[in-house]
C-alpha cells in the first residue's frame, strides 16, 4: 500500500509477484518499508506469544477436575442492585473497537497527508487506550476484592486466577506500551514531524507517514488480540 | 515528483470501507455479546462464538490491516505459520484431555 517504487524491479500482482518476491536477490518484500515488514515478523512472533498462552488456558480449564467458575457471573457489573452479565468487558470490547477505527482513519489521513486529522485522531486513539487500561484497572482491583488471586478464588478452579492475570495483564501491557507510543506520535504527527522530514531523536532517521501506518498495525494487532481473548476467556 | 503524486492517490482507499468495517466489527461485538446476554449453551454458543471471533478477526486483518492489498509474500509469511498454531491445539485438545483422564482415574479409583 505505500510501497515506494524501485529502479529496474516491477512489483507483479498475485502467485507470480510472490515468487519473483521470495527469489529476488538482497531483500524480499522489495519496496516494503524495513519498519513495516519488520513489524509484521514481531506481530508474528507476538500472535505464537499470545497463542502459547491462549493454548495453556485451554489445556488448564480443560483437565481441571473442578468446576470452573462461570465467567459471566464473576465479570457481572451491579447496575442499581440487578447483576449485569460481562457489562464492563462489552464496554471495554467497544471502546477498543472505537479507537482501532479511529487509528485506521489516522493511517488513512496520513497517506492523504493530512496533518491535522492524522493527528488528533491517533490522539483519539491513544485516549481510547487510556479509557481500556483504566476500566481494566478497575476490573483487576474488583476481582482482588473479591479474593481472587492467582494460586486460589472464591468461585472455583484456583487455576483461573493465574490465567486471568496472566492473560489480561499481558494484553494491558500491550495496551499500554500503545498508549505511550501512541502519545509521542500524535505529538509528532502534530508538531509536523512527517511534513518536514524531521529526524527522530532516538534512530535519527527522517520521518515518514509510513510510520503512522506501522504504528496502526501495532494497534490493531491488540485490538485482534482483544477480539480472541474476549471469545475464549470471558465468552466460552 | 508527478510519479509520487500518483502513487499517493493510489494508495489511499475510501473514507466509506472504514466506516463500513467499523460499523460491521460494531455489531459483530454486540452478536457475540448477545450470545452470553441470552445464555446459549452447549454446540450453539461455541460455534457462535467462533463464528463471530473469526469474522472480525478476518475483517480486522483484512481491512484495517490491510493485508487484503498486500503482497502476497507478505500474506503467505504471515498466514502459514498459524497452521503451526492449529496443529498445537490439536495436540494439546489430546494432552488436556489425557490428563483430565489420568486425574480422574488416579483421584478416584486409585493408583493401585
Amino acid at each position: 500500500m505505500s510501497d515506494p517504487k524501485i529502479e529496474g524491479y516491477e512489483f507483479k500482482p498475485g502467485y507470480k509477484g510472490m515468487a519473483r518476491d521470495t527469489a529476488s536477490d538482497q531483500t524480499m518484500f522489495k519496496g516494503v518499508h524495513w519498519g513495516k515488514a519488520m513489524m509484521w515478523i514481531f506481530l508474528l512472533s507476538d500472535t505464537f506469544i499470545f497463542s502459547c498462552f491462549l493454548i495453556s488456558y485451554m489445556k488448564g480449564r480443560g483437565s481441571t477436575t473442578v468446576e470452573w467458575p462461570n465467567p459471566s457471573e464473576v465479570f457481572a457489573l451491579n447496575v442499581g442492585g440487578v447483576p449485569v452479565p460481562l457489562l464492563l468487558i462489552a464496554i471495554m470490547t467497544f471502546v477498543l473497537i472505537t479507537s482501532s477505527g479511529t487509528m485506521a482513519l489516522a493511517v488513512k489521513y496520513g497517506y492523504e497527508r493530512n496533518r491535522k486529522m492524522c493527528g488528533w485522531l491517533i490522539l483519539a486513539t491513544a485516549l481510547g487506550g487510556l479509557t481500556f487500561v483504566g476500566m481494566q484497572a478497575f476490573e483487576w482491583s474488583k476481582l482482588i476484592h473479591e479474593g481472587v488471586r492467582p494460586w486460589t478464588n472464591p468461585f472455583g478452579a484456583p487455576q483461573f486466577g493465574s490465567f486471568f492475570f496472566m492473560i489480561t495483564g499481558f494484553h494491558g501491557t500491550h495496551v499500554s506500551i500503545g498508549v505511550i507510543f501512541l502519545s509521542i506520535y500524535a505529538y509528532k504527527t502534530l508538531a509536523g514531524h512527517y511534513d518536514t522530514g524531521k529526524r527522530g531523536w532516538f534512530t535519527s532517521m527522517k520521518g515518514n507517514y509510513v510510520e503512522i501506518e506501522i504504528l496502526g498495525l501495532y494497534w490493531h494487532f491488540v485490538d485482534l488480540v482483544w477480539v480472541f481473548i474476549f471469545a475464549f476467556f470471558y465468552l466460552w | 515528483m508527478d510519479e509520487t503524486k500518483k502513487q499517493d492517490q493510489t494508495s489511499t482507499h475510501k473514507i466509506g470501507i472504514y466506516l463500513w468495517i467499523w460499523g460491521l466489527l460494531f455489531v459483530l461485538s454486540f452478536c457475540s455479546y448477545m450470545v452470553d446476554w441470552y445464555q446459549f449453551q452447549g454446540l450453539l454458543r461455541w460455534s457462535l462464538i467462533l463464528i463471530f471471533m473469526f469474522l472480525k478477526a478476518g475483517l480486522i486483518m483484512a481491512f484495517f490491516m490491510h493485508l487484503f492489498w498486500e503482497r502476497y509474500a507478505i500474506v503467505n509469511v504471515l498466514l502459514w505459520p498459524m497452521t503451526a498454531i492449529a496443529c498445537f491445539v490439536g495436540l494439546m485438545v489430546a494432552e488436556g484431555k489425557y490428563t483430565l483422564f489420568s486425574r480422574f482415574f488416579y483421584f478416584f479409583v486409585g493408583g493401585q
